[in-house]
């Protein structure tokens, strides 16, 4: 599926909730499934200091399909099943692809007030971070 | 006395943001600490301020200028009075704690303070209490001190006193804690470092709100407080110094009001408190933080310690009840502040969950990241509370947190 698939497939599943509860009780699943990362990758390099909380962001390209694979942590939850919802997105695409994205299902879902810079969680910073390495993996020769 | 207890819709009805829906829930702001909401009245003074006695102080000729400079020197009065200072020259007028102790460090250090000396400030401190000493040591080559608080959140006294030596040039410390809520005995601090001649500032950002504070009493050399802490407005704030010392001072910035007469060969300085006050001050603020300390003093600060004594104390006993619930800070001593960590919940979590249900708290290091080092943490959730802050409040505080416990479960 392509990122705007993606994309509106999350928007699609967020749409089942009126309630902010639910919607958060998601977001803490999803937060809590998201595969542990090594303890060398949570390591200061990859590491994205916010204020509030601190997340933690790997990325290499897939030998055989070229693409970017993203993997992370944060300590917060709810920042945690955000970026779960961002892996799920944008990992496993080709790096130009990342790098131009348009990522609009955050505000759609109403999660916006997370990337807000006066939140200082980490998340604006991990998602400028996400683009950048599209964008250095894709002048890759 | 007036009980607050019993006028509390009256005085609620004081502050109109009060009032405020957030998400359909009614506010229950808790984020007092941080910044106190104001009452109609210093609304109303700014306002009228600005649509009635708006013109630059000290200026003198007209009519306008000298409404707007009487009001500005009354409230520097009123300042005097609440701190219960020898005289409002001894008031200096900032934009707040940071600048008066960012003041202080600059002037006397530029003139007390030398290569070799000490500076002394606790573990407790927030940055602001901090920062501007680290600098003021990397500047002159001085050494920084640190008094160190036990696991209660007390400060160890008796550390205090050993630290103290020929070396030492100022005492920095809060009297209380913006995290922990800890009421520092700097009455008796103060005792210990003038016996060795060494003069103290009192970091009063979370005091003045909530203790009668007396500087004469106290013998502090240096007390500093923020006017929006206390129900005024933001960008004004109090540095209180003995003339003793801002007289010797060097001025902190150059600039209109602080200057008696100025050539290109020789600039001599205005006399106190306007060598420090460099450039037009906020003088609509300046009232409107004397309309603040009116409103204070109406209602009585003993009355509003006694309340908020009575919210912490309900607040404690409640939250404590909560299973997995931390609080950090368990002095005998404290004020209107807790500081606490649910089961594994992250506070950012916590926090942004509340915050649905309408209840504001800070989440956070607050500013005084070695205290989160203290106790191996990076962040707490922090609820302080004000004089117009209800039991019911702390009720929907304790309910909020079971509710958001329940999603992690």
């Amino acid at each position: 599926m392509t990122i705007n698939e993606l994309q509106d497939q999350v928007i699609d599943d967020f749409s089942a909730f009126d309630e902010w509860f639910d919607k958060y009780a998601m977001l803490i699943e999803l937060g809590n499934q998201l595969p542990p990362i090594t303890e060398a990758q949570r390591c200061e390099q990859n590491l994205i200091q916010g204020c509030q909380s601190r997340v933690w962001l790997d990325a290499h390209v897939d030998e055989v399909s070229g693409h970017v694979i993203f993997e992370g942590d944060s300590d917060a939850v709810i920042v945690k099943g955000i970026l779960s919802l961002l892996i799920q997105v944008l990992s496993d695409h080709a790096p130009a692809e990342i790098a131009e994205a348009d990522l609009y299902f955050i505000e759609r879902i109403g999660l916006k007030e997370h990337l807000s810079p006066t939140r200082s969680n980490g998340l604006l910073a991990m998602v400028k971070q996400m683009k950048l390495y599209g964008l250095v993996f894709s002048q890759k020769p | 006395m007036m009980d607050i207890k019993s006028n509390i819709a009256a005085i609620r009805a004081d502050f109109p943001i009060l009032d405020t829906e957030v998400y359909k829930h009614p506010l229950v702001y808790l984020d007092n600490a941080a910044t106190t909401q104001k009452p109609a009245c210093v609304i109303r003074r700014i306002e009228e301020g600005y649509s009635r006695h708006n013109a630059n102080v000290h200026r003198w000729v007209h009519f306008l200028s000298q409404v707007a400079t009487e009001a500005h020197e009354a409230a520097r009065q009123t300042v005097a009075s609440f701190l219960n200072a020898a005289s409002s020259s001894e008031i200096i007028f900032t934009r707040g704690t940071t600048e008066a102790v960012n003041l202080v460090a600059f002037s006397f250090g530029e003139k007390f303070v030398s290569a070799g000396n000490e500076i002394i400030v606790s573990e407790m401190e927030h940055h602001s209490n901090i920062v501007p000493w680290q600098l003021l040591c990397q500047r002159k080559g001085a050494r920084l001190r640190v008094i160190p608080f036990d696991d209660r959140g007390d400060l160890d006294l008796s550390v205090y006193e050993s630290l103290i030596n020929e070396k030492t040039k100022l005492v920095a410390v809060a009297q209380v804690s913006n995290t922990l809520g800890t009421v520092n005995p700097v009455s008796e601090m103060i005792r210990t470092a003038h016996a060795h001649g060494v003069p103290v500032l009192i970091d009063g950002a979370q005091a003045v709100q909530h203790i009668k504070v007396d500087v004469r009493a106290l013998d502090a050399d240096f007390y500093v407080f923020s006017g929006h802490k206390i129900y005024g407005p933001a960008g004004v704030g109090v540095l209180y110094g003995k003339e003793k010392w801002l007289e010797q001072m060097p001025p902190y910035q150059g600039g209109g009001e602080m200057i008696a007469r100025v050539s290109f060969e020789k600039t001599t300085f205005n006399e106190l408190p306007y060598k420090f006050e460099a450039g037009t001050p906020d003088f609509i603020g300046s009232t409107a933080l004397a309309e603040a300390i009116r409103y204070v003093e109406n209602i009585g600060i003993e009355n509003i310690h006694a309340y908020e004594s009575g919210l912490l104390a309900y607040a404690t006993q409640q939250l404590s009840q909560i299973e997995g619930l931390r609080i950090f800070g368990q002095s005998a001593n404290k004020e209107s502040v807790v500081s606490m960590q649910v089961d594994r919940i992250h506070p950012y979590d916590m926090g942004t969950l509340l915050d649905k249900l309408g209840i504001a708290l800070r989440t956070g290091h607050h500013c005084a990241e070695p205290v989160m080092a203290h106790y191996g943490i990076d962040s707490t959730l922090r609820a302080s509370f004000a004089l117009y802050n209800t039991f019911e409040e702390v009720d929907a505080l304790v309910a909020g947190i079971r509710k958001v416990k329940t999603l992690f479960e």
